[in-house]
């Protein structure tokens, strides 16, 4: 039996006094989509940024793939990894955030480029090639001279997915992927997500959009005060939620 | 909205009524503009022409010493004691603002020692350490500490020559300052931008030298112009300790002819001379570092034209009313 993609067991995490995780279990096994809903402050962005160990966790016990994030463990201890294995762990996870964060002096072609070329080292003819492959399959082929300064916001996420991508990653983060986006430029990154999900990605995704969540979830989590309050298929949980808070949420959300 | 409308409409009594399509709009006057401009100009033009014709100001031994050979071994001092400063102080200074910004906190206590001690006293203080450092160290050593062994033993006056002195003097204080300003250059970059490179699997050197300080150096580089012209002009108090820069070699002159003002004419041009010519790289440089941000695509001699060509226009419209 193979280890689920991503598994989370009684998952903890302070800044300072105050508790964001209080205890998180999860499971994501491959080629699903887990959508993570909640109000803000409810930890589910911490719970994301915990998976590629952006965050440290202060408790529990949170693996990708089998292998435990940002420790190793030998006899009874876990040891804390080099910021090197931490690295060579993150290669294998794609991250696409809510404010982009592609580097603004480089082009869009360039920016899908950078990781392959000095961290993977693939040649540059090559990388090239595939990048323009990625922003083609984003349906930004022509962009690809652009600076970021120069894309909308819709595009510059459909950048970010590319650049993301193009690691050849085996499980996606999305935080919140649309929040800082004009509605009319929501669809296309959707879109982006959706095909991303039919080709069998597995992904974790931090989203507002229920109607999303609803369509191309496997799995919805409801989080609030960070705790997990009701996980399930999106079409029950989004739709008849069984507990007050997730009604509360969804009366206020839709 | 009505009543405007309304009251536009009407014409003034004793004016015939004006179609809108025949109405022009007339700019404010700045009348007060003109007379300021003009006034300057003419306070400006008096200055001139009388330093012109001061006879006290020698323009004849101006003239004689302007492209003397003295003069021009000098300015090599000059500018190879700016240039390696500068980039002892780049270099240092990086390695320093790197230190501050760590965690390890001794690393980061020496590299606060280091700016207070170098920021905090005066640099013509620390050039005249720097070139009798000699009578406190009498020699150097390089061996094992508490022991015998030694690898290099040097007087100290033979390794320390007024120009190493200078060189160390300047390329230490220029770290201290350069240090702020590459901190400040590296704090200025969103850090989203770190934690997207490390999503990437990029470890924290090849970010810091791919994604942050490219970014940096678009903040770094206007305060690091303003440095490097400083320096230019800071490298004239080593005459203090003989280093024969431009400075001292003026200085030389005038002590033997006494020609104290024509001679510091002679400097004043050459140092001005030099400050124009080193404005021109800056440009280039914040021309690279500013690219995908949208401002300065165009070259900086283009974008000179293009701003002197509007002004132009703009006078000459004002000429033709």
């Amino acid at each position: 039996m193979t280890a689920p993609m991503v598994h989370a067991q009684g998952v903890r995490k302070n800044f300072g006094r105050l508790e964001v995780l209080q205890g998180i279990d999860l499971t994501v096994e491959r080629g699903q989509v887990c959508c993570l809903l909640g109000p803000s402050g409810s930890g589910k962005s911490t719970l994301l940024r915990c998976i590629n160990h952006l965050e440290k966790i202060d408790g529990g016990r949170l693996a990708v793939d089998g292998d435990l994030v940002g420790y190793r463990q030998h006899g009874g201890k876990l040891y804390e990894l080099r910021e090197r294995e931490v690295a060579a762990r993150r290669r294998d996870i794609g991250m696409v955030f809510q404010r982009f964060n592609l580097f603004p002096h480089m082009t869009a072609l360039e920016n899908v480029m950078e990781a392959p070329v000095r961290v993977a080292r693939a040649g540059k003819a090559e990388a090239r090639a595939r990048a323009q492959e990625l922003l083609d399959r984003v349906g930004l082929g022509d962009r690809a001279g652009h600076y970021p300064a120069q894309l909308s916001g819709g595009q510059q996420q459909r950048v970010a997915i590319a650049r993301a991508l193009a690691m050849e990653p085996k499980l996606m983060l999305f935080d919140e992927p649309t929040s800082a986006l004009d509605p009319e430029l929501v669809g296309d990154v959707l879109d982006v997500m959706r095909q991303l999900a039919a080709d069998g990605m597995t992904m974790v995704v931090v989203t507002h959009e229920i109607g999303f969540a609803r369509e191309v979830g496997d799995t919805a989590v409801f989080m609030d005060e960070g705790v997990v309050v009701e996980a399930g298929d999106p079409r029950q949980v989004l739709v008849e939620p069984r507990q007050e808070r997730t009604r509360a949420f969804l009366s206020k959300v839709l | 909205m009505a009543s405007v409308a309304a009251s536009a409409a009407k014409p003034r009594p004793g004016r015939p009524a004006l179609p809108p399509e025949e109405l022009v709009a007339v700019p404010v006057r700045h009348w007060g503009r003109w007379i300021s401009a003009v006034a300057a100009v003419a306070a400006l033009a008096g200055l001139i022409g009388s330093l012109a014709k001061n006879a006290n100001l020698r323009w004849d031994i101006v003239g004689d010493y302007l492209f003397a050979d003295l003069i021009f071994d000098g300015l090599q001092t000059t500018l190879w004691l700016t240039a390696a400063s500068m980039a002892i102080g780049l270099g240092v200074g990086t390695l320093i603002a790197v230190m501050r910004l760590s965690d390890n906190p001794v690393l980061y206590g020496i590299a606060t020692l280091f700016v207070w001690v170098f920021r905090g006293t005066p640099l013509l203080v620390q050039i005249i350490f720097w070139g009798y450092a000699g009578a406190l160290y009498k020699e150097l050593l390089i061996g094992i500490p508490f022991t015998d062994v030694t690898f290099i033993r040097a007087d100290t006056n033979d390794l320390l020559t007024p120009a190493v002195a200078a060189l160390l003097a300047l390329g230490l204080n220029e770290a201290a300052y350069a240090s702020e300003i590459v901190r400040a250059g590296i704090q200025s970059v969103d850090p989203g931008q770190t934690e997207a490179a490390h999503s990437l699997g990029m470890r924290p050197a090849l970010t810091m030298r791919r994604i942050v300080l490219p970014q940096a150096m678009r903040v770094i580089i206007p305060p690091m112009g303003n440095e490097t012209i400083n320096m230019l002009k800071m490298t004239a108090l080593v005459s203090v300790i003989a280093a024969h820069d431009l400075m001292s070699n003026i200085q030389d002159v005038y002590a033997s002819n006494y020609q104290v003002i024509p001679m510091l004419m002679v400097a004043s041009i050459w140092y001005l001379a030099l400050v124009t010519l080193l404005s021109i790289p800056q440009a280039w440089l914040e021309r690279h570092y500013g690219r995908g941000t949208g401002h300065h695509r165009r070259s900086p001699l283009a974008r000179m034209f293009a701003g002197a060509s509007l002004r132009l226009r703009t006078t000459r419209k004002k000429g033709e009313r």
